[in-house]
């Protein structure tokens, strides 16, 4: 098992991650994600899909892995990365449930996904998780080395393998059809709103 | 006639560029102790912590607050007695930010085609509005206009029967399908009259008023304090995790329209709102 729950009641994840992992994560469970994770938004993405679609092979093995949509600020010398929250992840989502049929066990980002993407994670078993959008700079520091893999021509949005050290999220969906942000909302939401 | 040497407009420009994206306004700052009193969920108030921690990370270790580090919007306020020497004024903007975010570290996040997008590399180019206003001073103003926000900004053209209510619900739904999206709490940018351009310029501009200060005009700022009330009862919360703080402000600007119109733009800020203005 890659994921174990902390003292603190926080679940640890350690990728590359398995369909029973996945499976005993639910929406709203905090997580400290640690391993590789790869980067990757809108350019990279629009370069995997015909690769996918012509049945080739990409230059990241998906199977098992996290796929984190974020572009990060350059780091300056002698520091490891930049600012490194999450985009907005519905903008992927033309991709998502290609990317999850190859293996794809996590993405990280933030934002509401379409209703293509949550069936695609029940069955292939996925979880989206979220990073906070706009702590990018206090995100920077769970990240112990990053390097590009591939597409580096696209700058910020190249692919990006990451080492990551207890990376803070929150599970937004599971695989079992939970949604942290409609579990949440209704909460809080009042009717003269 | 006063003489300004376009280097020091792109001095001041570089200053402004990286300066804002290391250091939130005290405004900006305020609103997260307002909020971090009155927010009721456990999950939002982490992560209002969270951020007031991220504003103090970026200030001190000059990095970015947010690594989207935005299209510059430059609204620059040209008093007609001066004269602008050694160049272009949009020339001089566009060298102060390509050297702030190349010497500060921002992120290149501009493509130079909506089609072939390929990225210009500096940041280049920014948006520019500017007046000729009386004086013998210029003011620039500018913002560092994160993407994911901007996305969903709105704009709509109502008949005048529409009136007040349409307004308000209109102002509304545009907090409801921004959503977790934008990254809440948002800050609300609403131009309300004049013309389809006229409405989302104005729009932007009215972001740049102090966060937390009233609008001059006593009836826009009583719609604004209502309109935020609503807002904060939707449920959405910080991040979208469900909580009382779904907006800090919203900040309204009008101005008179034709007979048939009664326009609406709504920009969508994020609460990474970062924005700076010189005097030269």
């Amino acid at each position: 098992m890659s994921v174990s729950i902390g003292a603190d009641g926080i679940k640890d994840v350690r990728t590359p991650l398995s369909d029973a992992d996945v499976q005993s994560l639910k929406a709203g469970d905090r997580v400290r994600i640690s391993g590789v994770i790869y980067t990757a938004r809108d350019a990279a993405h629009a370069r995997l899909l015909p690769l996918i679609e012509k049945g080739e092979r990409l230059p990241i093995d998906v199977a098992g892995q996290i796929i984190y949509y974020t572009g990060p600020s350059p780091a300056r010398p002698g520091t490891v990365i930049g600012s490194v929250g999450p985009t907005t992840a519905s903008r992927m989502d033309k991709f998502t449930p290609a990317l999850l049929a190859l293996g794809l066990k996590g993405t990280i980002g933030k934002g509401y996904r379409g209703q293509p993407v949550k069936d695609a994670l029940r069955q292939h078993t996925g979880a989206y998780f979220g990073s906070i959008g706009g702590a990018g700079a206090v995100l920077s520091e769970f990240v112990k080395k990053a390097e590009v893999v591939a597409y580096e021509d696209l700058g910020t949005e190249a692919i990006r393998r990451l080492e990551v050290e207890g990376f803070p999220a929150i599970v937004l969906y599971d695989c079992h059809g939970g949604d942290l942000y409609q579990d949440g909302q209704k909460v809080y939401a009042r009717e003269d709103g | 006639m006063r003489d300004i040497h376009v280097s020091a407009i792109a001095d001041a420009v570089k200053k402004l560029c990286m300066d804002a994206n290391w250091s939130l306004e005290p405004d900006m700052l305020r609103a997260f102790d307002r909020a971090l009193g009155t927010e009721r969920s456990a999950a939002g108030k982490q992560v209002l912590t969270i951020l007031k921690q991220n504003a103090e990370m970026a200030r001190t270790r000059r990095i970015p607050y947010c690594q989207d580090t935005g299209m510059v919007i430059c609204f620059v306020e040209l008093g007609q007695d001066v004269h602008v020497t050694g160049g272009a004024l949009s020339d001089a903007i566009n060298e102060g930010v390509r050297q702030g975010y190349t010497e500060g570290y921002l992120r290149a996040s501009i493509v130079r085609s909506p089609f072939d997008r390929v990225n210009t590399g500096d940041n280049t180019p920014a948006v520019l509005h500017i007046d000729v206003v009386p004086g013998a001073t210029l003011k620039i103003m500018i913002m560092a206009k994160g993407g994911g926000c901007e996305n969903r900004s709105k704009y709509t053209m109502l008949t005048p029967a529409a009136g007040l209510a349409g307004v308000k619900d209109f102002i509304i739904e545009c907090v409801k399908t921004a959503g977790p999206d934008a990254c809440p709490p948002l800050i609300l940018g609403v131009g309300i009259g004049g013309t389809f351009e006229k409405a989302a310029i104005m729009s932007k501009r009215a972001l740049f008023r102090e966060l937390g200060s009233p609008n001059p005009d006593s009836m826009l700022d009583a719609l604004e304090r209502e309109l935020l009330a609503r807002a904060n009862r939707l449920g959405i919360g910080p991040q979208g995790y469900g909580g009382d703080t779904t907006s800090f402000g919203i900040h309204i600007l009008t101005y008179p329209c034709h007979i048939t119109s009664l326009p609406v733009a709504v920009t969508i800020e994020c609460h990474a709102h970062r924005h700076k203005e010189a005097t030269l």
